[in-house]
């Protein structure tokens, strides 16, 4: 192995992990005020809305593509699927849709 | 340990396993395609696998690619790879708000464990976030990440292009799986989602922020902005 490409990696694990893992070890002993508390227990919602839109318009050139997959999730989501269903579902649609479009 | 406690530790484990199988599906083509472009890029098959096994984080390890066929320097990738993942402060911050107390020392461990995928289906799970499942959830997508880079490099360009077009559908509608069963229950859940998904499109579009940065700074923004209005709604409310 190229040993440049060795530390390389071995630098950006650390820089990656550091983020990932320092907030589980301060938090266990220094606790948030009560409104950052509510802050933070709202930003999984946040984020989800964020990592959605608008990349999933952008997984291929053709727009509709992302949006035939996105609506077909939301459909099979909002009727109660189960997460792993909702995923087979839109990849079901989408193999469907490029094999015929 | 106490039989019960065992078969609890073993329950929690088994459903983050469960829970972590449509995150190893989605990671597949994402793997896969990371695999292609490090064999493109000149990494050996052992360099590929160990980037996924020690960095565990696919948008960066993209990025270093490209940096790499640029010949930038390595303090440089690594700077860049502190940005782009910078944002998982905010996501492990906001799960430690979820987690059972557990010694700092297993925190730590799992911690290694939280992706945007791992971090929204331990975020959203209706009850507590155990040790056990957190192991069982990251571990189902670390060894599909891992495998699926290393088995890239090695056949990527013999999968069928429908498949691997339609499977980058896969994390997406793992988020909005995770997603929507909340947005029936709560009004303010609706408003968090869009406001952040409004301003992640108008940052990604007209700035010239990294998707991390961008990510991070809408959900940080919303969470804030929603936390104040409907405090507000609430104290007017009580009055």
């Amino acid at each position: 192995m190229n040993s440049q490409i060795f530390w390389l990696i071995i630098g950006m694990g650390v820089v990656t992990y550091i983020p990932r893992m320092l907030p589980f070890v301060i938090f266990s002993q220094l606790h948030l005020p009560p409104f950052w508390q509510n802050v933070l227990k709202n930003v999984p919602y946040a984020t989800l809305g964020a990592l959605i839109v608008p990349s999933v318009f952008f997984i291929h050139e053709d727009f509709l593509f992302g949006a035939v997959g996105a609506f077909t999730a939301f459909i099979a989501a909002y009727f109660g699927a189960n997460v792993f269903f909702v995923v087979m579902c839109s990849i079901a649609v989408l193999s469907f849709y490029s094999f015929f479009f | 340990m106490h039989s019960t406690a065992l078969a609890k530790y073993k329950s929690e484990l088994i459903q983050g396993i469960q829970a972590g199988i449509s995150i190893a599906i989605g990671y597949f083509p994402v793997a896969i395609a990371f695999g292609l472009l490090a064999e493109r890029t000149g990494l050996s098959i052992a360099e590929t696998v160990m980037m996924s096994a020690i960095v565990f984080a696919g948008a960066a390890q993209y990025m270093s690619l490209s940096l790499i066929a640029a010949h930038v320097g390595a303090w440089e990738i690594i700077m860049t790879t502190f940005i782009v993942n910078i944002r998982h402060f905010l996501m492990s911050a906001s799960l430690n708000e979820k987690v059972e107390k557990d010694s700092i020392w297993i925190k730590a461990l799992y911690g290694f464990g939280v992706t945007d995928e791992t971090y929204a289906v331990a975020a959203v799970r209706q009850e507590m976030v155990t040790a056990p499942y957190m192991f069982g959830l990251c571990l189902m997508a670390y060894s599909s990440w891992v495998i699926n880079s290393g088995i890239g490099h090695i056949v990527g360009e013999n999968l069928p292009a429908f498949l691997q077009e339609s499977m980058g559908i896969a994390l997406y509608a793992l988020f909005i799986g995770l997603l929507v069963p909340s947005l029936k229950k709560h009004r303010k859940i609706i408003v968090l989602a869009l406001l952040s998904a409004v301003i992640n499109s108008v940052l990604l579009t007209t700035g010239r922020l990294s998707i991390g940065w961008s990510i991070a700074l809408s959900s940080l923004f919303s969470s804030v902005v929603v936390e104040c209005i409907f405090r507000k709604l609430e104290v007017q409310q009580d009055e």
